[in-house]
């Protein structure tokens, strides 16, 4: 019978055959960290008694949280993590190089790698056909100690998404209605595969966003085939010799299959206080919201920020809502300061801030007041997920978000272009 | 030997559980567990005794994969976490620092009731409600973790990952 895949990837790194519902030992590719779990995971390392890590240059270990650093403690866990790095010849990327998921995806994810790292949207890179997952701090210490682990082999759901995305539709709302669709725990312990003639026409920076939010509904990994786009996107990358064409058999087993027509689908927003309480647009009536924020590593990227920036352009944000900005990495900052998309996003009344995580996990970046409401282009809504638990999280798009800014309550991103 | 249920509900997460706003404290554990699943649950870290139990709904244990979820549900004295079921990430978190994670419908177990795990035999006793509950076994990669203590005791002692 044909793979899946996730069975051909996992397949090519282990020396049992890997067929969805068994548990293998697999080597990894890639094993990386951050300031969130990096010292969690240094204590197992030497717990382990581990003075050093399988293969330094497949170990990487990211300053993305609590950038630029808000308290002395994260000061300290940062320092800590720099001096380890060093002596062990990682890779190490500090404050401001941006968040762990967009900067794997522009310099070390490629098709048919396997990753694992501390942090659950480690999915995104699917998007890519990379096996990545998230794993805790513990999973990860002994990956990068052994360069393996142990996983039981996905079963997959298959969603084909065909017809046109209507104007004003992205892949973010795409993701929303699937979530809305399965719940949150809808694919728990399987993969997710995306296919479809609207999946063959999105660029890299959509098609991260579909992988990016896959956990949201449990899923392990989130994958898309690579085509003559994923080779592309590694070209502008300078990286077109780690491409590889790799596509599920036609005769792969699906648990399931969901065919989803995108010309039905609206704007969506994701209401308090989880991912999968979905709802269209037209059905949300007035929600008055106190702040945007369009960050974190589900769409922060150059394009998201150029879709806000052209909402925006020429226009000033509501004078009730605070709107706050935060790039995906580094480059996508330089990127965006250069094309004057920042210069737009400033003039329109935005708060902008270093890359990093920013106001996605409530540790800073712009942490609601009290009772208030806050729309933003992240992953997650649970209570006190912004840092103030008794604050109300919105999700969608960085197009609704940006016409969210300009009115002060949630709206259509159709009735303002 | 018996503990107190404390009774949580479906989709708690793991920002429930180690709160985003405490997250300077998160190389201070004994700190961070002062406020664990504070937002869940005001009274649950304060009044908790060691060899209770946490019993919870469907998707327990969303969201991120921060390790310091499991660790301070462990450092609060916890025995088990017994959920109708988990998510994927805390669930292998759980097992890796040994802590028993048990997949079982717990509409029966209400707040406050006794409870004692077999876990060798698979099944919770409800002294309260006077009723014995059976739960599958863990797969054997998660049964061997779980008996040496965890994945890093296993791995010191065989040296690899193999089971």
């Amino acid at each position: 019978m044909g793979k899946t895949l996730a069975e051909k990837i996992v397949s090519t790194h282990t020396e049992t055959p890997a067929i969805a519902g068994e548990s293998v030992i697999t080597k990894v590719d890639y094993v990386f960290t951050h300031d969130a779990s990096g010292p969690l995971v240094v204590n197992q390392l030497k717990e382990l008694g581990s003075d050093k890590v399988f293969d330094p240059k497949r170990v990487i270990v990211f300053i993305d949280h609590a950038v630029p650093s808000p308290r002395r403690e994260n000061s300290n866990d940062q320092k800590l993590l720099k001096i380890w790095a060093d002596s062990l010849g990682i890779n190490f990327h500090g404050p401001g190089t941006g968040i762990c998921h967009q900067v794997l995806v522009e310099r070390y994810a490629s098709p048919n790698t396997l990753i694992v790292g501390t942090d659950s949207h480690s999915v995104m890179a699917g998007a890519l056909a990379s096996f990545a997952t998230g794993m805790g701090a513990t999973d990860v210490a002994v990956s990068m100690s052994l360069g393996k682990t142990w996983i039981r082999v996905p079963e997959t759901l298959r969603f084909v998404l065909n017809g046109t995305l209507p104007s004003g539709v992205y892949a973010k709302d795409v993701i929303l209605y699937i979530i809305g669709l399965l719940g949150g725990d809808g694919a728990t312990y399987k993969a997710m595969e995306f296919s479809g003639s609207v999946v063959d026409k999105m660029e890299m920076h959509e098609r991260l966003t579909l992988s990016n939010m896959v956990v949201e509904a449990g899923a392990k990994v989130g994958l898309i085939a690579s085509d003559s786009n994923t080779r592309r996107y590694l070209e502008t990358r300078g990286r077109e010799e780690s491409f590889l064409e790799i596509q599920p058999d036609s005769d792969a087993h699906y648990e399931n299959t969901f065919e989803i027509t995108a010309t039905d689908l609206s704007p969506m927003v994701s209401f308090p206080h989880s991912v999968d309480n979905v709802r269209r647009i037209e059905e949300i009536g007035e929600v008055t919201i106190n702040e945007v924020f369009v960050g974190s590593c589900t769409n922060a990227r150059l394009e998201d920020l150029q879709i806000v920036a052209s909402i925006l352009n020429g226009r000033q944000i509501d004078s009730n809502v605070r709107l706050i900005v935060t790039p995906a990495s580094g480059e996508t900052y330089a990127t965006a300061v250069k094309d004057g998309t920042i210069s737009t996003l400033l003039d329109a009344g935005a708060v902008v801030t270093p890359s990093g995580c920013g106001a996605c996990f409530g540790a800073l970046g712009g942490i609601p007041a009290d009772n208030e409401a806050i729309f933003t282009t992240t992953n997650r809504n649970f209570v006190g997920r912004t840092g103030n638990p008794s604050a109300s999280t919105y999700l969608g798009s960085p197009a609704t978000a940006a016409a969210t800014a300009l009115r002060g309550m949630i709206s259509d991103p159709r009735e303002v272009v | 030997m018996s503990g107190r249920a404390w009774k949580f509900g479906d989709g708690i997460s793991t920002d429930n559980i180690a709160p985003g706003r405490y997250f300077h404290l998160r190389s201070n554990l004994p700190e961070l567990s002062k406020h664990c699943l504070e937002d869940a649950r005001q009274d649950f870290a304060s009044d908790v005794t060691a060899g209770d139990f946490v019993v919870a709904g469907k998707n327990f244990g969303l969201g991120s994969s921060r390790e310091h979820a499991p660790i301070i549900i462990k450092m609060r004295g916890i025995r088990a976490i017994i959920a109708k079921s988990f998510a994927r990430i805390f669930f292998r978190n759980c097992i890796n620092i040994g802590l028993p994670a048990v997949i079982l419908d717990t509409d029966e177990i209400k707040d406050g009731d006794r409870l004692e795990i077999d876990l060798s035999g698979g099944k919770v006793i409800d002294h309260s409600i006077k009723k014995d509950m059976k739960f599958p076994p863990l797969p054997v990669e998660m049964t061997s973790i779980l008996k040496e203590g965890g994945l890093i005791p296993f791995v010191k002692k065989y040296g690899d990952l193999r089971f």
